[in-house]
């Protein structure tokens, strides 16, 4: 009976949104549950963002949910900002760092491995500091800073930039001076203006994969997906916005979401999207022996010394 | 007088994009660039509109006005023609962020708090030009009209009239900041799309500067030219109302 009552009202509702958009969307069905006309607000980074992964799987969600997902990109650090302000429902972001530490302090749940791909080391043809097949990042990174090559940085907090600042760290080379510029750019500008310093830059395979054709780099050095070293590896994350510290977050909308995009069917979705031919991204989220680390903080041990 | 004015601008901007998109081709879903096109122009021309309605009585009331501080408050006035639209929207996003006094709204990355960034943002031109233009008039007219016979409204009446150029000119100023400006909008709206391609809080200059990160030069420069037309036409459309007025 009330179960009845509630779709009649949220019927009516979703009438009257469909009739306020001016019947933009298609014919609206009796069955919509109640989430209909809801929106989920996603804040996320650039690199998935501008693939155009998320336009092409999200008309799926939309369909299913009668939900809009307002997806924002914004890099990884401001997408947690954003999500620490509870001014977003759900955060899919790549630096695990990042992220444990956005979890032990409260603020999401729920994670879930989703997808990866992987870092690749960009640089001009001519390659002017000798890192063309170099088969470990930090000696490449170790060589651009002895030849004093330009190499372009995000300079954004954003997940790629925590990945590089990683690497500097890891191959014992403080970054600075002249050669050395930080741009507080998206990658595809951070692309860009590699192409046009003839620089160096760390990008994501996605961003490079759907802007090759227009930049002017190549790859020197590869990441894992082809053979090229583990730290280059390039995983994504999603978490939901804790309702017990944001009482006004979309929570149950945000877990739909996450288990949308982490069931079968939309991870094979994530798998077969392609540009210029080439996959972006390789999903994670489905496995026989789940990953129990997905879902707390790296290294939780669930002592009360922990905390 | 604001009405006429929308209805004029929906008639011939639903013409100007498609037309610039059916020439340039550009490669986007049917009707994102007439939805960011309409996002751009409902933020920005509500946004001017209650600027206007805030500022011109507010200048009119310091044009007939001598009050102690009087050249303090116009410097402030002055001085907010130059806010960075980037702190501005710092500022609002504080504001309507969940944490901050408005939070429970729920205005954060809608058009609503791109509205209230660009109310910010036009405000102080629209104010400072339209008080100078009324200041302008002052001195002449006023002594004639009240010589006639003038009550005090009767005054400001015909100084209105007679500085309608420059507080139009206000506006069109108020407006050119508020639609070119990306800074604010981008942090409080968020440049936001459905997956379906139609723009939400979405404007021309978020979707150029959008086009420009991912290295799509043409596009943006495309919609560049959309953005363009766009001011053109409105300032060609608020040329020809003043015109009306004066054979009027």
């Amino acid at each position: 009976m009330s179960i009845q009552r509630r779709r009649f009202i949220a019927a009516i509702g979703a009438g009257a949104l469909a009739g306020a958009a001016g019947c933009a969307g298609s014919g609206v069905d009796d069955d919509r549950p109640a989430v209909s006309g809801e929106s989920l607000t996603l804040t996320t980074t650039t690199s998935t963002y501008d693939t155009g992964l998320l336009d092409e799987i999200h008309t799926d969600f939309e369909g299913m949910y009668g939900a809009s997902v307002d997806a924002i990109a914004q890099g990884t650090g401001a997408a947690l900002e954003s999500a620490r302000n509870g001014d977003s429902d759900v955060v899919m972001v790549h630096a695990r760092g990042l992220e444990d530490e956005f979890m032990r302090n409260g603020y999401g749940i729920n994670r879930r491995d989703l997808m990866f791909n992987d870092f690749v080391v960009v640089g001009p043809e001519d390659d002017p500091a000798g890192i063309g097949g170099a088969s470990s990042a930090t000696e490449a990174l170790t060589a651009i800073a002895d030849a004093e090559a330009t190499f372009v940085s995000r300079g954004d907090s954003s997940g790629t930039h925590t990945k590089e600042l990683n690497l500097w760290a890891a191959a014992g080379t403080e970054p600075g001076g002249e050669w050395y510029q930080e741009t507080g750019t998206g990658m595809g500008e951070a692309l860009n203006i590699a192409t046009q310093q003839g620089a160096y830059t760390l990008s994501d395979r996605g961003t490079f994969i759907s802007q090759r054709s227009a930049i002017d780099l190549v790859v020197l050095v590869q990441g894992p997906i082809e053979d090229g070293p583990e730290i280059l590896a390039n995983p994504y994350g999603i978490m939901a916005v804790n309702p017990g510290v944001h009482d006004s977050v979309n929570y149950d909308l945000a877990m739909a979401y996450i288990g949308w995009i982490t069931s079968p069917g939309v991870q094979a979705a994530i798998s077969e999207y392609q540009v210029n031919g080439e996959q972006l991204f390789f999903p994670e989220a489905v496995s026989e022996n789940p990953d129990f680390r997905q879902y707390v903080p790296e290294g939780w041990n669930g002592d009360a010394s922990e905390a | 007088m604001e009405r006429r004015r929308i209805r004029g601008l929906t008639v011939s901007f639903e013409a100007i994009p498609q037309a610039l998109a059916g020439v340039l081709d550009l490669p986007f879903p049917e009707g994102y660039v007439s939805s960011i096109v309409y996002v751009s122009l409902y933020v920005s021309l509500t946004a001017v509109a209650l600027s206007t309605l805030f500022s011109v009585p507010v200048a009119v009331a310091m044009g007939f006005s001598e009050f102690p501080g009087k050249r303090f408050v116009k410097s402030v006035i002055n001085a907010g023609m130059g806010f960075p639209s980037v702190v501005v929207g710092l500022v609002v996003l504080f504001a309507v962020s969940n944490q901050g006094p408005l939070g429970p709204l729920e205005l954060v990355f809608t058009t609503e708090a791109m509205i209230i960034s660009q109310f910010v943002l036009a405000t102080p031109p629209i104010t400072a030009i339209s008080l100078a233009a009324i200041s302008g008039v002052r001195e002449n007219v006023r002594d004639a009209a009240r010589v006639l016979g003038g009550t005090r409204l009767d005054v400001a009446l015909v100084v209105l009239k007679e500085a309608r150029y420059g507080i139009a000119t206000a506006i069109l100023a108020g407006f050119g900041r508020a639609i070119s400006e990306v800074g604010s909008v981008l942090i409080v709206g968020g440049n936001i799309t459905s997956a379906d391609g139609v723009s939400k809080t979405r404007t021309l200059t978020t979707a150029i500067q959008l086009e420009a990160r991912q290295g799509q030069y043409g596009t943006a420069m495309a919609l560049g030219a959309v953005l363009v037309a766009l001011v053109l036409a409105v300032n060609a459309i608020v040329v020809r109302f003043g015109d009306q007025g004066v054979r009027r």
